[in-house]
């Protein structure tokens, strides 16, 4: 079995609509990896995932999965693929639990054996006391973890989610993302997109940055963001400034007058920082970044292409 | 596993799901034909049929019995694909399938079996209704009736299956019954045989490929037709494989579905 989990080797996409997609993508991601796939909308990811999964027709270059190449063995591939889409994909009048079993008899489990991994699946994502509504009645957090089960029943080696905690609220998310780890622990690859990107720097190994169809960056989440020459960070002080404090080789401003924004580069101290500011009888309270440290570096990397 | 009966519980899997569609939507589905035939046996049959007299030398709601179960099967069958597969489309439910190792000759039969077991469960509920008005009635050859049955609800699920993968929107899939199904049905021999027209609009009716249908189907149920039925099933025939290969080229593809 092939190291890697996902071989994209000089992917083209072009639509009818002379809309050039992708522009001859290489991509590996390692099997048992936590891959993050971020770019801004309209960058190709979806185009991407779409190929992968069948879902969209690719206009040149290969795709293998787990060294299965889709052009020759397409069936077996997708049964180590599991696929959580962007939009809601399944039909809002049926039960959960016939969604679920429906999904697993077309992957071949045969009924018996998928109303049990249906209970188990559901179980695990919070979903079996709704086994019996209609899909419409959910709302948007127990929709998404539908398209997860959905997506699990035939437990593949390969799962792809795009954008999965779109519209979902923080407490969900953060209980979807130990669900996440937790089937990454347990050997399933996985290749996330999402707009947030704390979401990529908490959960993903290596990363992959697309833009107007090209690769950007394809490294580790490490090394992307020792990269980042200045954070930026807020410090909630107790007293009340007029003016900020002065401090030799740190810029810092007044966010109002009990909080400093500070910026301070790679190679600068904070502790040196917190003993200067103790000087001039500041209390630092808490801190905090001013943004998330990935979103600052994507930002940048995007302008600049 | 082996890969056949994995495509063979694939397959089992959405033959279910279409047919429990249709079913979990009865009111909709079942009863309106049970409906508009017992009118059609109420108005044309019991009230004006005996004014009418005769037709090929039988009583005329006995003449128009066949026609009006084929009209009942053309239409359930084709609305049961059309509106069922361009439905998946629009909910993007077709992803479910097309993300599933399924095959696609798999996906179309499920489909077409849904449209060719609700066509045959009309076919029967509208004979059931058929025997209110006129209790005598008796199928003189059960084998062509059952066939061409089974024959006519296969063509129209494909026919239905092709208007819904190039349909964009509602009024996409209604186009082609309103304004084609239903006239070339009401023309093709369901209420009347083509013996009574003159000439050149017998000439014409030829053409109609329903009424090949209706009188295959009419020669199964009381034994006249008037058309030749090994000429009628050789062309039904023809017609399945010829829908059929463009069918699976479409999927193959990914015309209307895949971008």
């Amino acid at each position: 079995m092939s190291q890697f989990a996902l071989e994209i080797t000089d992917l083209k996409k072009t639509y009818d609509s002379d809309v050039v997609a992708l522009k001859g993508i290489n991509l590996t991601v390692q099997e048992g990896d936590f891959f993050a796939l971020l770019g801004p909308n309209g960058a190709g990811k979806s185009s991407t995932i779409g190929i992968i999964a069948s879902l969209v027709n690719k206009t040149a270059g290969k795709v293998k999965i787990f060294d299965i190449d889709t052009d020759e063995n397409f069936p077996e591939a997708k049964r180590l693929l599991g696929v959580v889409s962007q939009e809601i994909n399944f039909n809002n009048f049926e039960k959960v639990i016939d969604i679920v079993t429906t999904q697993a008899g077309f992957y071949g489990i045969p009924l018996k054996t998928a109303m049990q991994k249906t209970e188990i699946t559901l179980k695990r994502l919070g979903l079996w006391e709704k086994r019996n509504d209609q899909a419409r009645t959910l709302s948007g957090g127990f929709k998404r973890r539908l398209m997860i089960a959905k997506a699990l029943i035939h437990e593949p080696k390969l799962l792809i989610l795009d954008e999965p905690t779109a519209g979902v609220d923080i407490e969900l998310r953060r209980e979807m993302w130990d669900f996440l780890k937790e089937i990454n622990a347990n050997g399933t690859t996985i290749i996330l997109t999402t707009h947030y990107l704390e979401e990529a720097e908490q959960l993903c190994k290596n990363i992959a940055i697309i833009d107007h169809g090209e690769l950007i960056e394809n490294t580790s989440m490490k090394d992307l963001l020792s990269r980042l020459d200045v954070q930026g960070f807020l410090l909630d002080i107790d007293q009340s400034l007029e003016k900020p404090p002065s401090i030799s080789n740190f810029k810092i401003f007044l966010e109002d007058s009990n909080t400093l924004n500070v910026a301070i580069k790679k190679d600068q101290s904070i502790n040196h920082l917190f003993d200067q500011l103790s000087e001039q009888g500041i209390t630092v309270s808490s801190m905090r970044n001013e943004s998330n440290r990935l979103e600052e570096m994507f930002i940048e990397m995007i302008k600049k292409n | 596993m082996s890969r056949k009966k994995e495509i063979l519980i694939s397959l089992t899997t959405l033959i279910r799901k279409e047919i429990k569609r249709y079913l979990r939507i009865w009111v909709q589905t079942l009863v309106p034909p049970a409906v508009t035939m017992s009118l059609y046996f109420v108005i044309f049959g019991s009230l004006i049929g005996p004014r009418i007299g005769t037709m090929d030398g039988l009583d005329y709601i006995q003449f128009m019995i066949p026609g009006l179960i084929m009209m009942s099967v053309i239409t359930n069958s084709y609305a049961n694909v059309v509106s069922s597969f361009y439905s998946v489309k629009f909910q993007k439910s077709i992803e479910e399938l097309q993300v599933s190792p399924m095959p696609n000759w798999a996906i179309l039969i499920g489909f077409v079996m849904g449209g060719v077991t609700r066509g045959i469960l009309i076919g029967c509920i509208v004979f059931c209704v058929s025997l209110f008005f006129y209790p005598t009635f008796s199928i003189v050859n059960p084998m062509l009736t059952v066939l061409v049955l089974i024959l006519t609800s296969i063509l129209f699920s494909l026919m239905g299956f092709i208007n819904a993968v190039f349909a964009d929107s509602f009024d996409d899939i209604s186009i082609i019954p309103t304004f084609v199904l239903t006239p070339l049905i009401y023309l093709g021999g369901v209420f009347y045989s083509i013996n009574i027209l003159p000439d050149i609009w017998r000439n014409i009716s030829m053409a109609n490929p329903m009424l090949y249908v209706v009188n295959t189907f009419r020669e199964g149920m009381l034994g006249v037709s008037d058309v030749s039925i090994p000429f009628a099933l050789s062309m039904i025939l023809l017609f399945i494989a010829i829908l059929t290969s463009a069918c699976l080229l479409l999927l193959h593809k990914g015309v209307g579905t895949r971008q």
